[in-house]
């Protein structure tokens, strides 16, 4: 019993030691590095295939013919707006909590790439809007609640960039954020009060979907490829935004001087 | 010194200084009458929107007196000291809220019924909106505490604390203008006002410690 014991607080360290490792920005860069190339080999393997399968080889629609093409950028870079929100949300709260400066970062980084989601979303869904409903923009709960997002995503930014010092800066940035995240459902809710022209959701992870498998695969290889394009995207910004804060630390002028 | 103490001494010094409550209020009247004069002055017309254009020019006047909520304490010190003190962070935070909310959003409750009258409001849906006002303005004066002490540490005050808490009084304005119109038009607004109760209970026990967060946040705590 004892020996089990004390094995298992042995794995239990290495894997708290190991997750401690990514709180130093020096392993940080030197891991993420070398993550970044497979990120862009997964996202290129997946959006390739998936684009022409959704583009080109998937079956038009009965109702809306190819208009609804689309559909295979807007809904991936629609979750991934709202799921970047999330992510960044509980990176800021690491980082509040337990002032980890690379969590900071990365929070502070994903609010660039969420805010452009979002605006793929709402000038996809705009496009797709007109020839289906016959308007650009309608102020229906789900185009108002992603307009919404993208407020408070550029609020996030904004208070980020208005702030000179650079850790204050994350760490109230990081704040909205949380705060935003508490209020995005109340919001949603809210907007969702007026009833909407926007088609009921097609794909759920539970029971049946409605969408056809010819055009659920092609759909569901652009939301993991979005999903991988995000990580290499985040990854690099933050390797960026560290090597600057970092400049004048030592990790950075050996590694500066060895190259 | 107690969360009643910090009302009590904020409130003292509003009423000295007359402008801090005086010009919101001024800043309220003239901008709901300038919708009349901007799209005519069309009873039905102005019915129709009225709901919406008393809040938007309440969430609008709240948001100016929000900048020098925290500024003048953080500059001349009084914020450390705050951090001394026996009573807790968010109780202080809650008392400034408060006196703020007496000295700007109380002023326009009371004048709520003029405004309904310039517009042409349905009289049937006058005590709504002062109910909806009296639910959803210290809704308002909260997110904009928060506001105001998150962009503590930032070069251009402002303008970026109304673009920060605009997206978060969505709700309120929703359901707000929403209670309103359906009273106006002859519905039951029950649901609305209690979401709105419930959004106020909800921002009255969780702001003030987000306010403590930011604050602690500017002074590097």
């Amino acid at each position: 019993m004892a020996i089990s014991s004390t094995n298992q607080t042995s794995w239990w360290k290495r894997c708290k030691t190991w997750f401690h490792r990514w709180g130093s920005p020096a392993w940080f860069y030197r891991v993420s590095g070398r993550l970044i190339p497979w990120l862009w080999c997964g996202f290129f393997l997946l959006a390739i295939p998936g684009l022409i399968w959704g583009l080109f080889i998937a079956p038009p629609d009965y109702l809306q013919g190819n208009s609804y093409r689309i559909i295979f950028i807007h809904v991936p870079s629609a979750w991934q707006s709202m799921l970047i929100f999330a992510i960044m949300a509980v990176l800021a709260l690491i980082g509040i909590v337990w002032r980890i400066r690379v969590a900071e970062t990365l929070a502070m980084c994903c609010a660039p790439i969420g805010a452009a989601f979002t605006v793929i979303t709402l000038a996809t869904g705009s496009l797709w809007g007109k020839p289906t409903w016959g308007t650009y923009w309608q102020w229906d709960g789900r185009m108002t609640s992603e307009l919404v997002l993208l407020f408070l995503y550029l609020g996030v930014i904004g208070l980020h960039q208005a702030i000179d010092e650079p850790r204050r800066a994350a760490r109230a940035a990081g704040l909205l954020a949380l705060v935003g995240v508490v209020n995005l459902p109340i919001i949603h809710y809210s907007v969702e009060w007026w009833t909407t022209l926007h088609q009921g959701t097609t794909v759920s992870l539970m029971g049946e979907s409605s969408i056809d498998p010819s055009m659920l695969w092609p759909l569901l290889l652009m939301v993991l490829a979005v999903k991988l394009y995000f990580g290499a995207n985040l990854l690099t910004r933050t390797r960026n935004a560290l090597l600057v804060q970092d400049r004048d630390k030592n990790w950075v002028r050996e590694m500066v001087s060895s190259t | 010194m107690s969360m009643l103490h910090i009302a009590l001494h904020d409130l003292k010094l509003a009423f000295r200084q007359r402008t801090e409550w005086f010009q919101p209020l001024w800043f309220l009247l003239l901008v709901v009458a300038l919708f009349p004069l901007g799209i005519g002055p069309q009873p039905a017309l102005l019915s129709q929107i009225a709901a919406g254009v008393i809040w938007i020019a309440a969430l609008l006047a709240s948001m100016l007196s929000l900048e020098s909520l925290f500024r003048e304490d953080a500059n001349n010190g009084r914020l450390e000291q705050w951090l001394l003190l026996d009573t807790s962070l968010p109780a202080l935070a809650g008392g400034r809220m408060l006196a703020h909310w007496l000295v700007t959003g109380l002023p326009v409750i009371l004048i709520s019924p003029l405004l309904a009258t310039w517009m042409q409001l349905p009289a049937t849906a006058h005590g709504v909106l002062l109910i909806t006002l009296l639910l959803g303005t210290p809704t308002l004066s909260l997110l904009g505490g928060l506001g105001a002490a998150l962009t503590l540490g930032s070069r251009q005050g402002g303008m970026l604390l109304a673009l920060l808490i605009a997206p978060l009084s969505v709700p309120t304005l929703v359901f707000a203008t929403s209670a309103v119109s359906d009273t106006a038009a002859g519905y039951q607004a029950q649901t609305q006002l209690l979401i709105l109760a419930a959004i106020l209970l909800f921002a009255i026990t969780l702001v003030p410690f987000a306010i403590a967060a930011a604050l602690r946040i500017y002074l590097q705590e």
